[in-house]
């Protein structure tokens, strides 16, 4: 089940323990332990020293089966980290390790005001592009980072303090950074980027 | 903060014969080949001191002249004379702009582009071939040998087709690429943005027909692209093009015929390339009997003129700014990469949009060959004790076609590369043993709006009922940035057969047929070029082998150990030998015998990064 992070590496060395093991999941994979709230600094230096370590270009004149192999867990340590590294997507993976599917429409399915509220905010985020209203679409995106910080803080608290009620307050929170991040194309199409 | 570039230590000699490596700048406008001499990148000159070689390829009458015996016959010959090959890797004849369509004679067809030449139909990445082989001949004739490792340089902003163009080109050529690399990235390695200069870069390379933007966070000997974006058909070749329709409309000019149209094109660009230090140039010239030119170009008007153009470039910035979540003040330094970024009117562009003046302390034209060959000396094993790291994105969304036209998305852009995503498939008639995915790239919704890649079919499906089979296809972006697919059902574990169709490119077949029509022309015996090829790819894996004995024995078991040593006794007496093929099955055989070693030795370096010892006390290969 849930990983209890940190200890594993040096448990299993030497036999097999590497990248490529499947059984590994990607917090094991960088040594931290399984939690919503990671040490950033740790996780980079973790991926750093990995990718080193198994990168093609330091197999570039090795056989095909070290290439291959090389490949394969350089592209394994590239998607644990793109994972970890982005909140929503860490909060998505904790929930996938245990068992939950965050995107699952059965008991997660975003409520009919929350939608709504958001579909007026892209409406008028449309509105304030076609006005040329800068200020008023920079004040709506604020707004919807605001909320999206504040899911977020919620969801850091009920994801390490092992409640399954996260879930649906991670789909609102994906649902929102993506709206941020929509919003902040528009913005630079506007402003002609 | 100075950047410096990277200043190896007066290394020892090492204790193996070092391996010829080359960095080689396949460029629009000029191509270039640079290797590591005494632990300093420098580039190679000809015979007569010249660094460049203008990618230029003329189809002569009893021989094929490359560079500056091409450029010189380019007004007389147009039709036989190939110049700005690079436009047209990876593309179609639909992706040829109007006003470059008379410059050659293009054969109408689908898929890859062809050119009517005295020599026969030939596509770009013949082209570009003919060119790498004069950087060939001219590292081999430099370094006393055959080039055993080479890194072919790309522009970031390249596609799937386009890479893949390029290294069916250099394979052409009979050139070992053991990576394509990206200019940007290129540039930045030559910079030497080390361990002393942490924090974030741009690059902004603009070539003679490509521009790349990328931006680099370097942090303790990690290069880290975060983002890369840019226009794979606009350069330096572009601002003369603008040139020279002013000079027409200016001299009030007749239609002009493709030589006199050649000359105008060259006129445009020495114009140019004076405005760099001048404020006004000269255009004078006898095009025709109706067709005099005597007109002077400012700097302003030059300016005006190309205003658009450096707009075209500062879009991407915005954008690759955005994917990396940044402005401009967070950008420490701009490195300006590329011919083109000597004229005046983009350092100001580029200065006002990042707030600083731009690093120009390395020579343009030259610094991503350097970078290139600072990599090849790594990769070819010469500098195990450098102790830095690539990590490059994928620079365009890669997607699959699905119902109604549109692109699913399958990697986005700007991922770290290598890259493996799977996708699960079903079958969607009863007994369907085939099925086909047509992949895309690009960042639109719809198929038509993205680039055809190719069509891969998947063969060799077991026979079920529809629905039944749960067909994972896996897509795979190497470190090159090139995709491959391989597919399984997964109930059965049958490995479906992969047959690619470019839609923009060469298929397998077509290489290897080209090749032998290349030994054959080039009176070359294509048998004892094979065999030269065979071994250097046999020395190679032996090297390697040999070398993880020396240092990983212990993980072997007894049975594994004597499997390698077998191996390794059929290869060596066949090394000296003449019989290719059966060098090639010992060197397959010794492939297959060391891939459990190879996984242990891999785990064991992973085992001890994680138990966090330092990497630079692990054993090199």
């Amino acid at each position: 089940m849930v990983g209890n992070g940190g200890t594993a590496a040096t448990d299993r060395v030497p036999a097999l323990a590497g990248t490529l093991d499947v059984s590994r999941d990607h917090f094991e994979l960088f040594g931290l332990p399984a939690h919503f709230r990671v040490d950033a600094a740790a996780l980079e230096r973790a991926y750093r020293d990995l990718q080193r370590a198994v990168h093609p270009d330091r197999f570039a004149g090795a056989g095909d089966a070290q290439k291959r192999l090389a490949l394969q867990a350089s592209a394994r340590a590239n998607e644990a980290y793109r994972t970890l590294r982005d909140p929503v997507a860490r909060a998505e993976y904790l929930l996938s390790l245990r068992g939950l599917d965050a995107a699952a429409d059965t008991d997660t399915r975003l409520s009919v005001a929350f939608l709504t509220r958001q579909l007026e905010r892209r409406e008028a985020a449309d509105e304030a592009s076609d006005a040329h209203d800068a200020r008023a679409l920079a004040a709506l995106i604020d707004d919807v980072r605001r909320e999206a910080d504040a899911i977020g803080a919620e969801v850091a608290r009920l994801l390490d303090g092992g409640d399954r009620e996260a879930r649906p307050r991670v789909r609102e929170w994906r649902f929102l950074v993506k709206l941020a991040d929509g919003l902040d194309a528009l913005r630079a199409t506007q402003a002609g980027q | 903060m100075t950047l410096f570039r990277i200043s190896e230590p007066d290394a020892a000699p090492l204790p193996h014969a070092t391996r010829r490596a080359v960095g080689i700048d396949l460029g629009t406008t000029n191509s270039l080949v640079a290797t590591v001499r005494d632990g300093s990148a420098v580039v190679l000159p000809d015979a007569a001191g010249r660094r460049l070689v203008p990618s230029v390829v003329r189809y002569g009458e009893r021989a094929v002249d490359v560079g500056h015996g091409a450029l010189a016959h380019a007004a007389e010959d147009p039709h036989n004379t190939i110049a700005s090959a690079k436009r047209l890797m990876g593309r179609g004849l639909d992706d040829v702009p109007d006003e470059r369509r008379d410059a050659y004679r293009f054969i109408a067809g689908e898929g890859i582009v062809r050119i009517a030449t005295r020599d026969g139909a030939k596509t770009p990445v013949e082209v570009s071939a003919e060119i790498l082989k004069e950087l060939r001949i001219r590292a081999e004739a430099a370094l006393g040998g055959p080039v055993e490792a080479a890194v072919v340089t790309v522009p970031a902003y390249f596609d799937d087709a386009q890479r893949q163009a390029t290294k069916d080109a250099a394979t052409l050529a009979g050139l070992p690429v053991l990576r394509l690399l990206n200019e940007p990235t290129a540039a930045a390695v030559a910079y030497g943005l080390d361990n002393a200069a942490e924090g974030t870069y741009a690059v902004y390379d603009l070539g003679g027909g490509t521009f790349d933007i990328s931006i680099l966070r370097l942090t303790r000997g990690v290069f880290e692209v975060l983002a890369t974006n840019g226009d794979s058909a606009l350069g330096g070749d572009d601002f003369d093009h603008r040139v020279f329709c002013w000079a027409l409309e200016a001299a009030n000019l007749p239609p002009l015929s493709p030589p006199a149209a050649r000359s105008l094109m060259a006129k445009a660009r020495e114009a140019k390339e004076m405005l760099t230090l001048h404020d006004a140039a000269p255009l004078v010239a006898v095009l025709a009997d109706d067709a005099r030119l005597d007109l002077t170009l400012t700097a302003q008007t030059f300016a005006d003129i190309t205003r658009t153009l450096v707009a075209k470039t500062l879009a991407p910035v915005g954008r690759a700014l955005r994917d990396a979540k940044l402005t401009p003040a967070d950008i420490k330094g701009v490195v300006l990469v590329g011919g083109a970024t000597r004229m005046p009117q983009i350092r100001r562009a580029v200065g006002e949009f990042f707030g600083q003046a731009p690093l120009t302390n390395l020579d343009p034209d030259e610094v991503v060959a350097l970078g290139a060959a600072i990599q090849a000396n790594k990769l070819a094993g010469n500098r195990e004790s450098d102790d830095w790291l690539l990590l490059d994105v994928i620079p365009l969304s890669l997607g699959i076609e699905t119902m109604g036209g549109l692109v699913e998305k399958i990697v986005p852009r700007n991922s770290t590369i290598p890259v493996v995503r799977a996708q699960e498939f079903t079958t969607f008639k009863d007994g369907q043993t085939a099925m086909a995915l047509h992949v895309l790239q690009g960042e639109r919704e719809k198929v038509a709006d993205c680039r055809s890649l190719a069509r891969f079919e998947l063969r060799g499906i077991p026979p079920m009922t529809a629905g039944a089979a749960r067909i994972r296809v896996s897509f795979d972006v190497d470190a090159d940035g090139l995709l491959s697919v391989s597919a399984r059902e997964q109930t059965t574990g049958v490995e479906a057969s992969v047959v690619v169709k470019p839609s923009y490119g060469l298929t397998d077949a077509e290489i290897a047929r080209m090749l032998e029509d290349s030994f054959a022309h080039a009176a070359d015996d294509a048998s004892a070029r094979a065999l030269a090829e065979t071994r250097v790819e046999a020395e190679r894996i032996v090297a390697a082998t040999e070398s993880a004995l020396a240092s990983d024995a212990a993980l072997l078991q007894a049975d594994e150990r004597d499997a390698i040593d077998r191996a390794l006794n059929e290869i060596r007496p066949r090394i000296a030998g003449d019989d290719r093929a059966a060098l090639a099955a010992a060197v397959a055989a010794l492939n297959a015998a060391t891939e459990g070693f190879a996984a242990k030795r891999m785990d064991r370096g992973v085992a001890r990064t994680l138990t966090g010892k330092r990497i630079d006390a692990l054993d090199s290969p």
